[in-house]
C-alpha cells in the first residue's frame, strides 16, 4: 500500500527531490513498474489540453472616471461586454462578437490584444445618477490600466468531446470546423492521454481550490464547469487565473467560418500520485478514451452517433465510417498540450509550483439537463397541407397538366406503383417539357433529386432548407417515403402571421 | 507544374481540352474538375517542358490557363499547430510529423483555398 499526503509530496518539491512526470510517460512507467512501483517512484503526474474553449471570459475593473460613471453599456473594440455590475465592473465573454467586424473579430481577440499589451478602444454609455452623473465615456487602455483583469471561465477542459462528421451532401461549418459532405472529415477536441479530466476520471485531486496552469500563469479551479456530465464522462471544470501573469503562447483568440469566435486556452493540472488508485488513473492511454462521432448534418441538439471511437483512433489521422478511411483533423494542439505539460513539470521539478488538495470534491454523479421549453416548437406536421394530388410515374404529361388544371396546386407529387414518392412536377416541369416538345410519360420530366421533410421535425428546420435550396416547397415524407402531404413557404408565413 | 485552366460560358460547349491533348499529345493529368453549364475550372500537372505548347493550344481555343505558383503561406506565428487544415485539404500538403509539429508540403498545393476557411487561426494565406 501506497500512501502519500499532498503535505509530504510539497516537501519534496521544497527540498528539490520530487519526482514528476507527464501523463504520457506515465503510460510507459506503469507498464514497466506496475501500478504499485509506479505510486511509489512518482510523485506527480502533469496533464495539458491546449483547445477551443467557447466558455472563458473576462471580468475586468476599469478604475473610476472624473466625473464618476455607472456603466450601463460598454465596448471594447465594438465588443459588447456584460456591465450590469457595479459601476466600472464589467464581464466580457470570448463568444461575444464586435458590432462592426462580425465574427472576425471577439471578445477572445479582445482578450489576446489586451494580453499583448495592445491599447483598447473603450466606448460606455449610462443613464446619469446623483452620485454617477456621467453618461457617456469613451477612453483607451491597456492591460496595465485595469485594476483587476481575471480570466474566469465557466467552462473549460472538457474530460473529453465527441467528434463530428457530416453525411449530408453540403460542407457544413460548424464550431467543430469545415465540415465535408458524405462523411469527407472528422473533427474532433481534446488532449487524449493528456487530458486532465481523463487522468484523474473520479475526481480524486481536482477539484474546488486545484492550482493549476492556466494561459501561462498559475490559477485555480473554481468548482466543476457548467453542464459537468461526470456519469458519461464528460465532466468540465470552472477556472480563473489573472489574465496579467498569462502569456500569449498559451492563450489564443479563434474565429470558426461561419460560427463565430472561441477562445484556444492553455490548462496544465497536476495530479499528486497519493496512493495506486490514483496512478492507475494516470496510466490512462489514447485508446482506453472512447467518445461518439456525431453526424451534424442533423440540426437537432441530440446528432445521430454514426461510431463510437478512440483517440488513439482519432489521433491516427483517419477513421473508418462506413467501409471508407476518413480523414481526421484535430481542432486542439496536442504539440501545445505536451508542450504545457513538460513546462507544469519543470515548475513542479523547480520548486516554483506547489501543488494543492481540493477544499471540496467535484461531483462525482449525474448530468447536464436539457432546456425547459414551455412554448412548443412548431412541427412541420402541424403547419403543413394535409392535401397534396400525386400522379404515378408513367402516366402521360398532359394527366399530369390535367391534374394541375383541375386542382389549381402547382406541385404535383410523383409516386411509384407501391406509393413511394419518387419525383416532384410543377407546372413550370410541364411548361419545359411542352416547350421542348416531349410528352412522354412522367417520369422522363420531373425533377428526381426532390427535398423532402419529416412530419416530426421542427418548422425552423424546413424553412431553413427551403430557404438554402430556393424551392417554394416540400413534400413531407414518413419513413416508408409514403408522401404525408406538403409544406410550402405560404403555409409557414401563414404561422408566422400567427404569431404576432 | 500545376496549373489551372478556365473555360468561360461561351466554350464551354466544346471539348476544348480533349482537342488540346489530342492536337498537342501532351499529357494533362487533371486533379480537379469542376464543369457545368454556365463555367469550368480545372487544375491540372504538367511537365515543366510541355506548357507552353499545351498553354497555346488549349488559349487558341478559347481557355484562360494560368501557373499555379502562389501555394499557400502558413503564418507560423499564428498558428497553433492544431491540425485543422489536415482532413479539409484535397491534396495532402499538411501532416504531423513524430513531434506534432505540423509539415506543410506546399508543392502539392492547389491553392483551393479549402484550409484558409478551416482555420481558427487565421494562419493560412495565399502567397505572393
Amino acid at each position: 500500500m501506497v500512501k502519500k499526503s499532498v503535505h509530504e509530496i510539497n516537501k519534496k518539491i521544497e527540498d528539490g527531490s520530487v519526482s514528476v512526470v507527464t501523463a504520457e510517460e506515465m503510460v510507459g512507467i506503469v507498464e514497466s513498474l506496475g501500478v504499485e512501483g509506479a505510486a511509489r517512484e512518482v510523485d506527480v503526474v502533469t496533464t495539458g489540453t491546449f483547445g477551443a474553449m467557447c466558455s472563458s471570459g473576462l471580468m475586468l475593473n476599469l478604475g473610476h472616471s472624473e466625473p464618476p460613471i455607472k456603466i450601463q453599456k460598454v465596448w471594447f473594440n465594438n465588443v459588447e461586454a456584460y456591465s450590469g455590475l457595479a459601476a466600472v465592473d464589467a464581464y466580457l465573454g470570448a463568444a461575444q462578437i464586435s458590432d462592426t467586424r462580425g465574427i472576425q473579430y471577439g471578445g477572445a481577440h479582445v482578450i489576446e490584444d489586451l494580453l499583448r499589451g495592445k491599447e483598447i478602444n473603450v466606448h460606455a454609455t449610462s443613464y446619469g445618477t446623483d452620485c454617477y452623473p456621467r453618461k457617456v465615456l469613451d477612453t483607451t487602455i491597456t492591460l496595465d490600466d485595469l485594476n483587476e483583469a481575471a480570466l474566469l471561465n465557466p467552462r473549460n477542459a472538457y474530460q473529453k468531446y465527441a467528434a463530428a462528421t457530416n453525411s449530408s451532401k453540403r460542407i457544413l461549418n460548424t464550431y467543430m470546423g469545415e465540415l465535408l459532405p458524405n462523411f469527407g472529415n472528422v473533427t474532433y477536441s481534446g488532449a487524449g492521454v493528456l487530458s486532465p479530466l481523463s487522468n484523474d476520471p473520479t475526481y480524486e485531486t481536482i477539484g474546488t481550490g486545484t492550482r493549476i496552469f492556466i494561459g501561462g500563469a498559475q490559477g485555480y479551479v473554481i468548482g466543476n464547469g457548467t453542464q459537468h456530465s461526470p456519469s458519461s464522462g464528460f465532466g468540465t471544470l470552472m477556472l480563473k487565473g489573472n489574465l496579467k501573469e498569462m502569456n500569449p503562447d498559451y492563450l489564443r483568440a479563434a474565429s470558426f467560418t461561419g460560427y463565430g469566435t472561441t477562445l484556444y486556452m492553455g490548462i496544465g493540472i497536476p495530479i499528486p500520485i497519493l496512493n495506486e488508485k490514483i496512478a492507475a488513473s494516470t496510466a490512462v492511454r489514447d485508446e482506453d478514451i472512447t467518445t461518439s462521432v456525431l453526424d451534424y448534418a442533423v440540426g437537432s441538439k441530440d446528432k445521430p452517433v454514426v461510431r463510437q471511437v478512440n483517440y488513439a483512433e482519432l489521433r491516427s489521422g483517419s477513421v473508418q465510417i462506413e467501409g471508407k478511411d476518413v480523414l481526421t483533423s484535430s481542432l486542439s494542439s496536442f504539440k501545445n498540450a505536451r508542450k504545457i505539460a513538460n513546462e507544469l513539470k519543470e515548475w513542479v521539478k523547480h520548486g516554483k509550483f506547489f501543488i494543492s488538495a481540493p477544499v471540496e470534491r467535484l461531483c462525482c454523479e449525474g448530468s447536464a439537463k436539457s432546456m425547459k421549453q414551455t412554448q412548443a416548437v412548431p412541427l412541420v406536421k402541424d403547419v403543413m397541407s394535409d392535401f397534396i394530388v400525386t400522379i404515378k410515374k408513367n402516366q402521360t404529361v398532359q394527366d399530369a397538366a390535367k391534374k394541375i388544371w383541375e386542382n389549381s396546386f402547382n406541385h404535383l407529387a410523383v409516386i411509384s406503383d407501391t406509393g413511394e414518392l419518387v419525383g416532384i412536377l410543377t407546372a413550370w416541369d410541364i411548361s419545359k417539357a411542352v416547350a421542348e416538345n416531349i410528352f412522354d410519360s412522367v417520369e422522363s420530366v420531373m425533377t428526381k433529386k426532390v427535398l423532402t421533410c419529416a412530419p416530426n421535425e421542427p418548422v425552423d428546420l424546413a424553412a431553413r432548407r427551403l430557404d438554402r435550396y430556393g424551392v417554394s416547397a416540400m413534400p413531407v415524407i414518413d419513413a416508408q417515403k409514403r408522401v404525408l402531404g406538403i409544406i410550402t413557404s405560404d403555409n409557414i408565413s401563414k404561422l408566422l402571421a400567427r404569431r404576432y | 507544374m500545376k496549373i489551372k485552366i478556365s473555360i468561360p460560358t461561351e466554350r464551354i460547349h466544346n471539348p476544348i481540352i480533349s482537342e488540346s491533348i489530342i492536337e498537342t499529345g501532351i499529357l494533362l493529368n487533371i486533379m480537379v474538375a469542376n464543369i457545368d453549364s454556365t463555367y469550368g475550372e480545372l487544375i491540372a500537372d504538367v511537365k515543366d517542358s510541355r506548357f507552353d505548347k499545351i498553354k497555346n493550344a488549349l488559349e487558341s481555343r478559347g481557355a484562360i490557363v494560368a501557373i499555379l505558383d502562389r501555394p499557400i503561406h502558413r503564418d507560423e506565428e499564428e498558428c497553433v499547430e492544431c491540425g485543422a487544415c489536415i482532413s479539409v485539404c484535397p491534396m495532402n500538403v499538411y501532416a504531423f510529423d513524430e513531434t506534432w509539429s505540423l509539415c506543410v508540403d506546399e508543392k502539392k498545393c492547389i491553392q483551393c483555398g479549402m484550409c484558409i476557411k478551416m482555420c481558427p487561426h487565421g494562419a493560412l494565406k495565399l502567397g505572393e
